[in-house]
C-alpha cells in the first residue's frame, strides 16, 4: 500500500464538512445541528493541519489552535443560547422555532 | 504501516460522522453525541499521523473532553424525550444527499486534479526536484515548536493570542448572563 499523500487527508476532510453540511440541511434537533457545525470545524481542521504537514509549515497548526479555541467558545454560548430557548419555548425543534419573537 | 493507520482512522471517523447525522436505528441525541466522541477521537488519530502532537492531545482534551461532556449536560438539562419521533421528510433527505454528494463529487475532482497537476510538475523538473522534495524536513508538531510558532516567530500570532483571550473572557459573560433564569 502506498503513503497517505495530502490529497488523501484532504478527501477524508472534504467527506467530513461533507457530511457535517448534510446534518445541518437534513436534521431538525437543534443539539445535532450543533454537534453538526462541530464536525465541519474538525474537517477544516483536518486540512489545515494535513497542509501543514506536507508543505513544512508550522502556521497551519498555529491557526488549527486558534480555530479550537473559537469552537470551544462558540460551543460554550451556542448551547447557553439553546438552554435559554428551551426554557422560553419548551422546544429544540427548528420547525418550532419559526419566529424571531420570543 | 502509516497507511494501514490512516484507513482505520479515517474509515472510523467517516463512518461514525456518518451515524452521527444519518442513524438509522436511534434518533437520540446522546446516540449522536457518543458517535461524535469517535469521530473526534479518530481525527486525533489522524492528527498523530500527521505529526501534530500537540493538537492531537488538544482535540481529545478539549473535543472529546470539554465539549461533548457540555453538550451531554445540556442533553440531559434539556431531557429531551425521543416521544415525537418525527419522520425525516423524504424529500428532504433525498434533496440533502444530493446536493452535498454533488458538492463532494466537485470538491474531490478538483483535489484529484490539483494534485496530477502537482505530480506532471514534479515529474517534468526531474529527479532532482523530487529529492530535494524527499530531503525537505518534516515539521513535527510538539509543544515546543507550536510554542516557539505561536509567540516567537517575527512578532508571531502575540496579538491574535490575546485577542483569543478576550474572546473567551466574552464567552464566559455571555454564556453566564444567558443561563440566569430571568432573561431580560
Amino acid at each position: 500500500m502506498m503513503e497517505p499523500t495530502l490529497s488523501h487527508y484532504l478527501l477524508v476532510s472534504g467527506a467530513l464538512f461533507s457530511i457535517g453540511l448534510l446534518g445541518v440541511i437534513v436534521r431538525r434537533n437543534l443539539l445535532i445541528i450543533y454537534m453538526s457545525l462541530e464536525l465541519m470545524l474538525n474537517a477544516a481542521n483536518v486540512a489545515l493541519v494535513a497542509m501543514s504537514r506536507f508543505n513544512g509549515n508550522l502556521d497551519g497548526q498555529v491557526m488549527v489552535f486558534f480555530i479550537i479555541t473559537v469552537a470551544a467558545a462558540e460551543v460554550a454560548v451556542g448551547l447557553a443560547l439553546i438552554v435559554a430557548l428551551y426554557r422560553k419555548r419548551q422546544t429544540a425543534e427548528v420547525e418550532d422555532l419559526a419566529t424571531m419573537k420570543l | 504501516m502509516e497507511s494501514i493507520l490512516f484507513n482505520i482512522f479515517a474509515v472510523l471517523a467517516v463512518l461514525s460522522a456518518l451515524l452521527v447525522v444519518v442513524n438509522p436505528l436511534s434518533r437520540n441525541p446522546v446516540t449522536s453525541a457518543m458517535f461524535l466522541v469517535t469521530t473526534m477521537i479518530s481525527i486525533s488519530g489522524l492528527f498523530v499521523l500527521l505529526n501534530a502532537y500537540f493538537l492531537a492531545a488538544v482535540q481529545i482534551l478539549v473535543y472529546a473532553g470539554a465539549v461533548m461532556v457540555l453538550f451531554l449536560f445540556v442533553i440531559m438539562l434539556l431531557d429531551i424525550q425521543e416521544t415525537a419521533r418525527r419522520k425525516l421528510r423524504i424529500v428532504s433527505l433525498v434533496m440533502g444527499f444530493v446536493a452535498v454528494g454533488a458538492l463532494f463529487g466537485v470538491y474531490k475532482s478538483s483535489v484529484e486534479a490539483t494534485y496530477e497537476k502537482a505530480v506532471h510538475e514534479t515529474q517534468a523538473l526531474g529527479q532532482a526536484a523530487e529529492e530535494a522534495e524527499e530531503d525537505s524536513e518534516v515539521v513535527v508538531g510538539s509543544t515546543q515548536a507550536l510554542g516557539q510558532g505561536l509567540f516567537s516567530h517575527e512578532g508571531g500570532f502575540i496579538l491574535p493570542f490575546e485577542i483569543v483571550s478576550i474572546l473567551l473572557l466574552v464567552a464566559m459573560i455571555g454564556a453566564i448572563l444567558l443561563s440566569k433564569k430571568e432573561l431580560r
